[in-house]
């Protein structure tokens, strides 16, 4: 049986990773804290938040949309440099899924593919930068190689949180971190552990 | 940790509001989204000047609305960048049909979220150019970090670029000039305590009871090391001496000497601290021939300062004497 992921299927994902976002929102703080400003946590719950009030108020009609809705609520809501990314994230994700009913492992690789694409473009970040990125490439690597889309995001998941903790012996390159230079290493990058978050949620969402 | 305020979430609103009873008469406040828009906006034939950045530096950039300086400002939360659809409607509300310049701090988040702004506004067929301050000579410029933050110059720069819009120069003419501005102006700063945000309530570092910490930037971030507190002599030398290295300013050079308060040190301090700057600048053979002294960007209640030197020219010491009209800053007017 293939499995494909539907408009609920995306709502879920949202709901999971809004959760996720507010259950976490002082560990991030406290991640962003160390090498940042400290106020990624809160900017990420405060958006995911509208994002869902959002979804209620208006319905989308198909993922794609819901995907851009909450794209469109993420670059207004929540400024830093994670609205503009995440944000640039959630576009082009569902540019990749307009129209479309039933997402497969293949458009939906092949719609992460072009949204990291566009992340990297947007925040000119590179593997290994200590960002989103870390967790975002191979998380999209392992789903590209999966069989399915459950074992595909299930292996992004892990992958994302093996890229997550890979960022702690990292020395910044890309926004605000990088300037503490050296002082940067040894702690865990605030956004690649809310990219972990969002694909744990995606791979959740999947299985229940 | 104690704070004047109603609730962490309401801070930025609740100020926005303290403002609108203070200067409504002068300006135009808007909570949704925030934005603050000098009253005669938009001046026709004017270039329009914006800028904006997150909420904890005040004075800037709220403070600096008005005649002779900003249009029009974007407050975002504290310490955060304010959000495109903010510098979309900041944008709109001040363009004359001569264009309008962004003042953007150079930050990951500003610069992203300016970026896309400038794109909506292009696309709705206003002319934007953006002035991009780094002048924060603690950050080493390098493909390896996001840059040299903007700092203290940002001031001058809305100062003077504010000034030239008001003078009736083009759209280009003001935007290069803003772009000299931060050419010829570095800053450095230090921390003798760190600051607290309202939404975390936590310290945003910790520092020793007998240690500063040098090269702080504005958002509680850290500094490039901390050492032994100083006597202040000692301070304005770790402050000055990478500044003037790195220009290089020479002597003979006239400039504008900038000491600048973190929010939480007294004036009294600042003047000691200028005591010491006016005498390093002396023994360079530098002429300070303009100075401003006190809290105008700030990092919350932090206690420190900073430093910056600005290499001045004819043009831009007229325009930086040319009348202002704003709650912060006010002069000739």
């Amino acid at each position: 049986m293939s499995v494909a992921i539907d408009q609920a299927g995306v709502r879920r994902w949202m709901d999971l990773f809004a959760q996720a976002m507010s259950e976490h929102r002082q560990e991030l703080v406290a991640l962003d804290t160390a090498i940042g400003d400290g106020d990624h946590g809160t900017n990420m719950d405060r958006g995911m938040r509208k994002a869902i009030e959002k979804l209620h108020a208006d319905a989308p009609p198909d993922p794609g949309a819901l995907l851009k809705a909450v794209a469109m609520t993420l670059i207004s809501t929540v400024g830093g440099a994670a609205g503009p990314l995440y944000g640039t994230l959630f576009l082009h994700l569902g540019a990749g899924l307009t129209d479309r009913d039933a997402i497969d492992l293949a458009a939906y690789s092949a719609a992460w593919r072009r949204a990291v694409d566009a992340v990297q473009a947007r925040g000119s970040a590179r593997a290994g930068d200590k960002t989103m990125v870390d967790a975002l490439l191979p998380a999209v690597d392992a789903l590209e190689r999966s069989e399915s889309l459950e074992a595909g995001l299930a292996a992004a998941a892990e992958a994302a949180r093996e890229g997550m903790l890979a960022t702690i012996p990292l020395v910044a390159r890309r926004g605000r971190a990088s300037y503490l230079g050296e002082r940067s290493a040894g702690h865990q990058d605030p956004g690649a552990t809310s990219t972990y978050y969002l694909f744990e949620s995606a791979a959740e969402a999947l299985a229940s | 940790m104690k704070k004047l305020i109603n609730a962490p979430d309401q801070v930025v609103a609740d100020a926005l509001r303290g403002i609108q009873a203070a200067h409504g008469d002068r300006l135009r406040v808007s909570l949704d989204p925030y934005l603050l828009v000098r009253a005669d906006a938009p001046v026709r034939g004017k270039v329009g000047l914006v800028s904006g950045g997150g909420s904890g530096h005040e004075p800037m950039h709220g403070g600096y609305v008005g005649r002779g300086m900003l249009d029009a400002a974007c407050p975002g939360e504290v310490f955060t960048s304010p959000t495109p659809d903010q510098m979309l409607a900041a944008t709109k509300a001040v363009d004359g049909g001569a264009g309008v310049v962004h003042i953007v701090k150079n930050y990951t988040g500003d610069v992203l979220n300016f970026e896309m702004a400038a794109d909506l506004a292009g696309g709705e067929g206003i002319e934007v150019a953006t002035v991009l301050t780094n002048d924060d000579v603690a950050v080493e410029d390098s493909l390896y970090t996001a840059g040299r933050r903007g700092v203290g110059v940002t001031v001058l720069v809305e100062k003077i670029a504010g000034a030239a819009a008001e003078a009736g120069r083009s759209l280009q003419e003001v935007a290069e000039i803003g772009r000299r501005v931060n050419a010829q102006g570095r800053s450095m700063g230090m921390a003798l305590t760190p600051c607290v945000t309202p939404a975390s309530g936590r310290p945003s570092f910790e520092l020793a009871e007998d240690e500063v910490e040098i090269g702080i930037g504005i958002h509680g971030e850290p500094g490039r090391f901390r050492e032994q507190a100083g006597p202040a002599s000692q301070v304005a030398e770790r402050l000055m001496t990478p500044i003037l290295e790195d220009l290089p300013f020479r002597s003979g050079d006239r400039v504008l000497a900038f000491v600048n308060g973190m929010g939480g040190t007294p004036l009294l301090e600042l003047y000691v601290v200028y005591a010491e700057v006016a005498r390093i600048a002396a023994a360079h053979g530098l002429r300070i021939e303009r100075n401003l002294i006190g809290n105008y960007i700030t990092s919350l209640e932090m206690q420190g300062c900073s430093i910056t030197l600005l290499k001045l020219d004819d043009e831009l010491e007229r325009y930086w004497d040319a009348p202002v009209d704003t709650p912060a800053l006010r002069w000739g007017a």
